[in-house]
């Protein structure tokens, strides 16, 4: 017997029982969907994280306080520190580095921003005017917060789009005092929209002087320390100029941890990966629990059909040719259940695409090959059995078969 | 054509051994017919079957067309079967699922015959049994009698040398069987070697040889004029 007439013979059984062939894909095709849909968040979280710490600026070294043993990863907010990060370190980095290009003291915490009766809880910032291009964050109108705010401890706010238009609505804010846990600020600009960063709505923030800040939080210390570094290649050499300076004003000790943006891109990387092959893995066992569907349905049909197993034989069919029929229908149905979960699986990641903003899930072209090629082999693999027990029937207690 | 010697076939039936066959030893030439008669349980099907290559004898030599045939593997004797042998059952044994066309194709897809001769061969044997207006149908959209012209199409389709009827006409009313029979004998006097099993006398009395079975063994023969 040829192949094709064997596969021919396949799917018309397989069309004769449309509701159960159906039913038997269904496995499969949730199977391969939720492989290919899971992979392709996981790699659309990816491209995300990616593109947002390149979003954070180029060349980057984050120095925080206290020293880790990961080599990247978020720092969390208000970290224990060992010994604290002051103003004046972030000043002589500057100054004594020559591979730096500029650095950005950050200090943060929450407060209550009010105008008049309206107010808003929001994430306030304490800054340098370095902040605004180290960062890549720009003032749309008025101006950032100025050298001189800084020395001087002015109480100066830029505030964040959001932040606006929730106390001012569509009124011009510029030269207006909004109160900050009781200190009244003067609004000198606002920045332009940027919308979520890493979690972060930097249209929340409220930014103003890092020394302002200080004062208005109680505390002498930074959270982190932004440096920015002129070329990608001089990145080593910074951290290491860092490094030294910080040692010698810390007393000779490394309580602090100076991280790159790329340490920071392969621990996330790194993270996701495990994440994607997790939940990869989880959708690959609902793929073998269908293969278990067919080879079940597949038994059933030899069973049923042990009469036309029996005719076959007698008109010549070999053992060969009726393993050839039954092993091509279980081939069939893993395979067409697996192109459908492909399709419902690329769908899937483009409604996904549509329905959130923040994680465009990414199909990979892998995941498809793999959950393909993974549908295949259930299909053989929990065809063989009955596709064998099928071909070693024997023919006249085949034909006696009621 | 067939030559049987000493013949045994036994088979375990639960924990008791039953001997279907004790010995049976017959010789059959080309273009012969030939009827087998006995009671039920006399071991008539399985040397219908034995002869048919469906089942292996036991004890003994089976040499068919001069070749020693009763120790051969699956597939050789799958092939025998595919191309030297018609099998007509009692129950006809259709595909519900074929039209009677399908049907008749279908011992070709297995000799690995191109789909168009295959339909030009079946075509030409169902017109050979007297149903060329019935290709179309499936097998329960026909009569008994017309069912069991299909299988006799399909049985021939592949020429085979020996046609194997067991119970031809056991299923069919008084009409359609003699309608069967007077085909057999048409195909008989067209050449082929056949062999029928029945319980019926005047079915039996149409064959040139009456072979009579008891408890696996031929006891007589008769030969008629």
């Amino acid at each position: 017997m040829k192949a094709w007439e064997g596969f021919k013979i396949s799917i018309e059984a397989l069309r004769l029982n449309r509701v159960r062939s159906a039913l038997t894909m269904l496995g499969i095709i949730i199977g391969v969907m939720a492989v290919i849909l899971l992979v392709a968040i996981g790699q659309g979280a990816k491209d995300y994280i990616t593109k947002e710490l390149r979003g954070l600026g180029t060349n980057l070294l984050i120095v925080t306080p206290g020293k880790t043993a990961t080599k990247g990863g978020f720092h969390p907010p208000m970290s224990g520190t060992v010994r604290k990060l002051i103003y004046d370190d972030a000043l002589a980095i500057k100054r004594r580095c020559s591979k730096v290009n500029d650095t950005a003291p950050v200090v943060m915490g929450t407060g209550k921003v009010k105008y008049f009766n309206l107010s808003r809880d929001a994430m306030i910032l304490g800054v340098t005017p370095e902040f605004e291009t180290v960062r890549n964050l720009h003032v749309e109108i008025g101006s950032f917060v100025k050298p001189e705010d800084v020395d001087l401890k002015n109480r100066v706010v830029v505030l964040g789009r959001k932040v606006k238009t929730e106390l001012f609505g569509e009124a011009n804010p510029l030269g207006k005092m909004v109160t900050i846990s009781d200190a009244r600020y003067r609004v000198i600009g606002i920045m332009e929209k940027k919308g979520m960063s890493l979690g972060f709505d930097i249209d929340d923030l409220v930014f103003i002087p890092v020394k302002s800040a200080q004062e208005l939080f109680n505390i002498d210390s930074l959270i982190e320390i932004i440096v920015s570094v002129n070329r990608a290649e001089d990145l080593d050499k910074a951290t290491e100029q860092i490094r030294e300076v910080l040692i010698k004003r810390h007393n000779k000790k490394e309580d602090f941890t100076i991280i790159s943006q790329e340490a920071m891109l392969s621990t996330m990387n790194t993270i996701l990966n495990v994440m994607t092959s997790v939940l990869g893995g989880i959708a690959a066992i609902s793929l073998i629990v269908g293969g278990i569907g067919i080879m079940n349905i597949m038994l059933v049909s030899v069973r049923e059909r042990t009469r036309e197993i029996g005719i076959r034989k007698a008109v010549g069919a070999r053992n060969r040719d009726i393993l050839a029929q039954f092993l091509m229908e279980s081939i069939a149905l893993s395979v067409a259940g697996g192109m459908i979960g492909i399709i419902l699986g690329i769908g899937g990641a483009l409604a996904f695409k549509y329905a959130t903003e923040y994680i465009p899930a990414q199909v990979t072209v892998w995941s498809i090959v793999l959950a393909f090629g993974f549908s295949a082999g259930v299909g053989i693999f929990f065809g063989v059995y009955p596709a064998r027990k099928a071909s070693l029937l024997d023919p006249i207690q085949a034909l006696r078969f009621e | 054509m067939i030559r049987m010697l000493d013949i045994r076939r036994s088979y375990c039936l639960g924990l008791t051994e039953v001997n279907a066959l004790q010995g049976v030893s017959l010789e059959i030439g080309p273009h012969e017919f030939v009827a087998i008669m006995g009671p039920s349980g006399s071991g008539k099907s399985t040397l219908m079957n034995i002869i048919g290559f469906l089942d292996r004898p036991t004890a003994g030599a089976y040499f068919f067309e001069e070749q020693e045939v009763g120790r051969a593997g699956d597939d050789r004797l799958a092939e025998l079967r595919n191309s030297r042998i018609g099998f007509v059952f009692q129950s006809f044994n259709l595909l519900l699922r074929y039209t009677a066309l399908k049907n008749v194709e279908l011992p070709m897809i297995y000799a690995g015959v191109a789909p168009r001769q295959r339909r030009e061969a079946a075509a030409a044997a169902l017109t050979e049994v007297g149903l060329a207006d019935r290709m179309g149908h499936k097998p329960n959209e026909m009569s008994g009698g017309e069912q069991q012209r299909v299988a006799i199409a399909r049985a021939l389709v592949n020429r085979p040398a020996i046609l194997l009827a067991d119970e031809p006409t056991g299923n069919l009313d008084t009409q359609s069987g003699k309608e069967i029979i007077d085909l057999f004998i048409k195909l008989n006097n067209g050449g082929t070697t056949l062999i029928v099993i029945t319980h019926n006398r005047e079915v039996a009395e149409q064959s040139k040889r009456i072979l009579h079975m008891r408890d696996g063994q031929l006891i007589r023969e008769e030969r008629q004029p």
